[in-house]
């Protein structure tokens, strides 16, 4: 079809087509410029194949097809529904039978109050481990007491091998990491692999607990899951925490 | 070697006139002190690390890292110069190039009595570092460099005191080959972190080579200074000429040493990470002013720069007075720079966190470093006395 003949063809527009093929263009627009929802999240490879953000500029997401573990486990966190309840911080504890004292916590709830054109609003943000694809925490451990769960991409903790240098706290950018005094080595959320998912519960204990459904847990390598549809969802703008680092971390957080 | 022969070499190498009241009770203290004062470290095994130091969650790492650091990069230097000297020959600081390996070895014995309390599990670390090797770390490459370096070192002092020339220089180059690849290392620990701006960047090995040429220099000059002292005996010409060199040495590298701080600090203001630049204004205007402006700046870089220049390099009371206030400027360095670097809360603007979290070190902690000092002390008399005579060979 030459250019002239398709001047003459009427404009069907965008309305009728499928989400489908809108997310198919979408995507043939991310692999030509590697902007992915205007510009706003930055790449993301796989562990064993760096090379993936070189075909995925632009994007936190992995790429399709080049997800390194059998499983991906990722939550996203709908930072907007949250109003600070503190529930999820309270089921973790009492699941994973965190510590108190000494500064040990899974996850929890960070608050802050912002001006906006005069008015006051005040903001709620869960953190917890980030399970990085490039974790820092995992490359500077001198033991591998700390590794990257081939199975699900966990970052786990074998605690007869931690010899408690506290290099992976320094490391981590997320702050995730605390001196767990009754193992008397490093701990961390480990999305209660042991706890909740081995007994084949589909959720981890804090996004079970959440009353606003802010925390969206689950598989991201599985396109019928909520994470991958919020995450895949065009309209949703997402981001993550301290990507300059180059940890490539597997919590998104987004207003959706 | 049978049990006499050992006898007789330590006979060979001893130095009977330092047997005396004085230095039997200087030594007895200071061995009093490392009961003490790394009693305070083995405490923590009991009470538990989080009870007995004030590190915690968000800085995680404090004074007894600065103190390892401190004893590892100034073993490195002594290591280095004992190694360039004893290669290359001919050198005027050969003639005390034995006692440098000596301290060398003493220097990170201090560093390991330090961490080895510091680390909540070092049983664990001694199965593992073997079973479980991780060969991306910086912490594994560097423990295990040390291991070799001080194993490589004691083999060659052994070489140095029997008289094996052969075997003390051959494992003395491996080991400064060991201590400066550790060295190396251990900037690479701090280097390779982007999590923490103020450390992460290709400068901060070499600023830790440049620390051991410097702190090794120092070190050289006041060591034996003391070892003269002690014995109340004057330098020959040829130790004299020695100090001379280090005391080249010392002032080149102290230049070299102040010209890479004040370019390291001018990078945060010019751009870069925000974290990065609020840690460096820590030093700069923030609570580690003082430690930077007063002990780092002042005591530890100016005052031993004029004393150098007074000095003409020939008063060697004067050079190791300005090696003494180098020292102390060094410790403070490592103190202020693994302390700022860990200070500025990474979710600052949430939950009203301070700009500049604050440790400061226990009771406990000064406790350990008094006891390291002590190993040092100790170890530096226990030499004198047993190798004394090793150590004023001119080459072996």
């Amino acid at each position: 079809m030459n250019i002239k003949e398709l001047e003459k063809e009427q404009n069907e527009g965008v309305d009728t087509l499928p989400s489908e093929e809108r997310r198919k263009f979408l995507q043939i627009g991310l692999t030509v410029t590697g902007v992915f929802l205007g510009g706003t999240v930055l790449s993301l490879a796989s562990v064993k194949n760096a090379k993936g953000s070189a075909t995925n500029v632009g994007s936190l997401l992995p790429v399709e097809g080049q997800y390194p573990y059998t499983k991906h486990y990722s939550m996203a966190i709908r930072q907007n529904h949250c109003v600070g309840c503190e529930k999820c911080m309270e089921a973790c504890v009492e699941t994973n039978h965190v510590p108190t004292g000494h500064g040990a916590w899974r996850t929890k709830i960070q608050e802050r109050v912002t001006t906006v054109d005069g008015v006051e609003k005040q903001e709620f943000r869960p953190i917890l481990c980030n399970h990085c694809n490039r974790p820092p925490c995992v490359r500077v451990c001198p033991t591998k007491a700390t590794y990257k769960d081939p199975e699900t991409g966990i970052v786990k903790m074998d605690y007869s091998k931690c010899i408690g240098c506290t290099t992976c706290m320094a490391a981590c950018p997320y702050n995730a990491r605390y001196f767990n005094h009754d193992k008397y080595a490093i701990d961390k959320c480990n999305f209660c692999l042991d706890t909740r998912l081995a007994a084949g519960e589909k959720e981890t204990a804090c996004a079970a607990a959440c009353p606003a459904n802010v925390r969206v847990f689950g598989d991201l390598k599985d396109t019928s899951s909520d994470v991958y549809k919020v995450l895949h969802e065009p309209d949703n703008k997402i981001w993550v925490l301290r990507p300059e680092t180059g940890a490539l971390p597997n919590i998104y957080y987004t207003n959706a | 070697m049978d049990k006499n022969a050992l006898v007789d070499m330590f006979a060979q190498t001893e130095d009977t006139s330092l047997a005396t009241p004085g230095m039997n009770r200087a030594t007895i203290i200071f061995l009093i002190l490392i009961v003490l004062g790394l009693g305070c470290g083995v405490l923590s095994f009991i009470f538990g690390h989080p009870a007995i130091y004030n590190t915690s969650r968000e800085s995680p790492w404090g004074i007894l890292i600065a103190t390892y650091a401190f004893w590892a990069i100034t073993s490195t230097g002594l290591c280095i110069y004992a190694a360039i000297s004893h290669l290359f020959g001919g050198t005027k600081m050969a003639i005390v190039s034995n006692r440098m390996v000596w301290m060398s070895i003493v220097c990170i014995m201090g560093a390991f009595a330090t961490i080895g309390v510091e680390i909540a599990s070092p049983h664990r670390m001694i199965i593992y570092n073997i079973l479980s090797p991780n060969p991306t770390s910086n912490i594994w490459w560097m423990g295990t460099l040390y291991g070799l370096a001080v194993g490589c070192m004691i083999v060659e002092f052994f070489g140095i005191v029997s008289g094996m020339a052969r075997i003390a220089v051959v494992l003395g180059t491996a080991g400064a080959i060991a201590e400066v690849l550790a060295n190396s290392c251990l900037g690479g620990v701090f280097a390779t972190l982007p999590s923490r701006p103020y450390w992460y960047g290709g400068q901060l090995p070499i600023y830790f080579l440049t620390a051991a040429f410097l702190s090794g220099a120092c070190a050289t000059i006041l060591f034996n200074w003391l070892a003269f002292r002690i014995r109340g005996a004057e330098m020959n010409d040829a130790v004299k000429s020695a100090m001379k060199s280090a005391g080249k040495a010392m002032t080149m590298v102290l230049i070299l040493y102040s010209v890479a701080t004040f370019w390291r600090l001018i990078m945060y203001y010019v751009g870069g990470a925000e974290l990065g630049r609020l840690a460096a204004g820590a030093l700069i205007n923030g609570p580690l002013s003082v430690n930077f402006w007063v002990i780092e700046v002042t005591i530890g870089l100016i005052i031993p720069l004029l004393l150098l220049i007074l000095s003409r390099l020939s008063n060697v009371g004067m050079m190791a007075f300005a090696g003494l206030l180098v020292l102390i400027g060094q410790f403070a360095a490592r103190y202020d720079l693994i302390v700022a670097g860990l200070m500025v809360p990474a979710d600052l603007g949430w939950d009203n966190v301070a700009t500049y979290g604050g440790y400061y070190p226990s009771f406990f902690e000064w406790g350990v470093i008094v006891g390291s000092i002590s190993v040092v002390c100790f170890g530096f008399l226990l030499g004198e006395r047993v190798f004394g005579k090793v150590f004023t060979q001119k080459e072996h």
